[in-house]
């Protein structure tokens, strides 16, 4: 058989518009095909896998998908459920009957008691399609009105990372910091923790791997960092 | 530079700024130089300075401005009251409303827009300085900015301008040669694909002299584009070598 060739060394750095591969192949997430040719549509690191090209997103945005798990704001109170920005082309809905888990009457309930502009929640994304902005729920255990804790965002791309290898990384930090870290696959991430610091910690870690999401043996330098993040500040106690 | 020099082109076949007919100017390409944008690029072509911001996909405001089946890219081509000799007025010109339009036309077909009906994205791009070929320039910024914004494409999108002068053709008019010569053509060009984008001729050429002159303008253009693709990678480079070197 002959071989189809790539243009690229795995991981290696591509353009968009760079030829990938062409012939016997097909294209993965941010490629396309075009006349038997692969080519990157995002800046990214290209990889192959059983002949699908892949390129890893260095820079993107969220689009929701069923079932993703995503943080955002309340942006409006309606008639019968609220607006969300959940931080994606599209405002997500809300709807009154979905939060109150009962038929939602307008002359019995108060809306913006419930939830209101401003509030942040968890939720899950209950349906989505090209043609309709996406639908929230909160009907499930850990998702509702977040009450406290620290938001900070990073290129939703990057949330896989922050995961690690079946969720090594995230537990790692979990861990060393003692803190309830929620990752909304929009990007936003919640940290809640004992004490503000403990909170600063966590989020200095996440700062950390989302700008060295690209380099190798990341989970170790992370380790490394909170190790030391935590001598110092024993130390600054003591004095 | 008021009064109009007797020759554009010597008999060496040296140009006004000491460069040969298939020179470019220098190019400094740099990416992701603002931090409120979605995406942003800055490019200074010879004294040409100008910034590209993009924001979004994001929901049309106005929402009816939305198409049911892709997204709209709006673009805003404006000169700074200081980019030019003669203070320019703020208020967008005839002329800008014109290179918003073309420059917005260059750059749809390298973005995927049906993968996000209903929303938007807006280009902005502010010429801080002017000195000819501004719209090619403005094009190869944007673009790069689209890029940084995470937006998938088909390909960069960049541009260079070819022209005669004198009774020759020239690659990379700059302000001079562009009101003084004989013709200007400014081409866009998605390199890969190897498709046309942006086409426009002002001036008179005979065939042959076009032939030439795209034939240089896509030269130009694909050297512009190996800084272009450099400039894409040094961004993300930097923090990867920063990391390594710990």
């Amino acid at each position: 058989m002959k071989v189809m060739p790539t243009f690229f060394e795995k991981k290696q750095l591509v353009t968009p518009g760079e030829l990938l591969a062409e012939g016997d192949y097909t294209a993965g997430e941010n490629t396309y095909l075009e006349e038997k040719k692969v080519y990157a549509a995002r800046v990214g690191l290209a990889d192959v896998d059983n002949k699908k090209v892949n390129v890893v997103a260095l820079r993107a945005f969220y689009i929701p998908k069923m079932g993703d798990i995503v943080i955002g704001t309340i942006t409006e109170v309606g008639f019968n459920g609220w607006s969300v920005d959940i931080k994606a082309p599209y405002t997500a809905l809300l709807r009154a009957s979905d939060v109150l888990s009962r038929p939602f009457k307008p002359q019995n309930d108060e809306l913006s008691q419930v939830l209101n502009a401003g509030d942040l929640i968890v939720a899950k994304i209950a349906s989505y399609d090209r043609a309709h902005d996406p639908q929230l729920t909160v009907g499930e255990p850990g998702l509702g009105k977040i009450t406290r804790g620290q938001l900070m965002r990073v290129t939703p791309t990057k949330i896989p990372r922050v995961i690690g290898r079946k969720g090594s990384m995230i537990s790692m930090i979990k861990q060393e910091t003692s803190c309830q870290i929620i990752l909304g696959l929009n990007g936003v991430i919640l940290v809640t923790g004992k004490t503000p610091e403990d909170e600063e910690l966590a989020m200095t870690a996440i700062r950390k791997i989302e700008e060295e999401s690209h380099t190798s043996g990341l989970t170790d330098r992370i380790t490394q960092l909170l190790k030391e993040e935590k001598t110092k500040r024993e130390e600054n106690k003591v004095e | 530079m008021n009064e109009k020099p007797e020759k554009l082109i010597d008999k060496k076949g040296i140009r006004l700024d000491g460069r040969k007919a298939d020179e470019l100017r220098p190019v400094k390409l740099e990416v992701g130089v603002l931090a409120n944008a979605d995406g942003s690029a800055y490019i200074e072509h010879g004294k040409n300075k100008i910034l590209a911001g993009v924001f979004g996909p994001r929901e049309m405001h106005p929402k009816h401005l939305s198409l049911p089946d892709r997204m709209v890219i709006r673009c805003r081509y404006h000169m700074a009251p200081f980019s030019v000799q003669e203070r320019k007025s703020p208020a967008p010109s005839r002329r800008e409303v014109e290179l918003s339009k073309v420059i917005r036309e260059s750059l749809e077909p390298s973005v995927f827009l049906e993968l996000y009906p209903r929303t938007g994205i807006d280009v902005f791009i502010e010429v801080l300085q002017a000195d000819g070929g501004t719209r090619c320039a403005s094009i190869t910024a944007a673009s790069l900015a689209i890029a940084d914004a995470g937006i998938p494409m088909r390909d960069l999108v960049v541009a260079c301008a070819a022209g005669k002068i004198d009774d020759t053709v020239v690659l990379d008019l700059f302000d001079a040669e562009d009101k003084l010569g004989a013709a200007d053509v400014p081409l866009a060009i998605m390199p890969n694909l190897n498709a046309v984008t942006l086409l426009q001729m002002d001036g008179i050429l005979t065939p042959e002299e076009f032939e030439t002159a795209v034939n240089m303008a896509t030269e130009g253009c694909k050297k512009i584009y190996a800084l272009q693709k450099e400039a894409l990678k040094t961004k993300y480079m930097i923090t990867k070598e920063e990391a390594e070197e710990e």
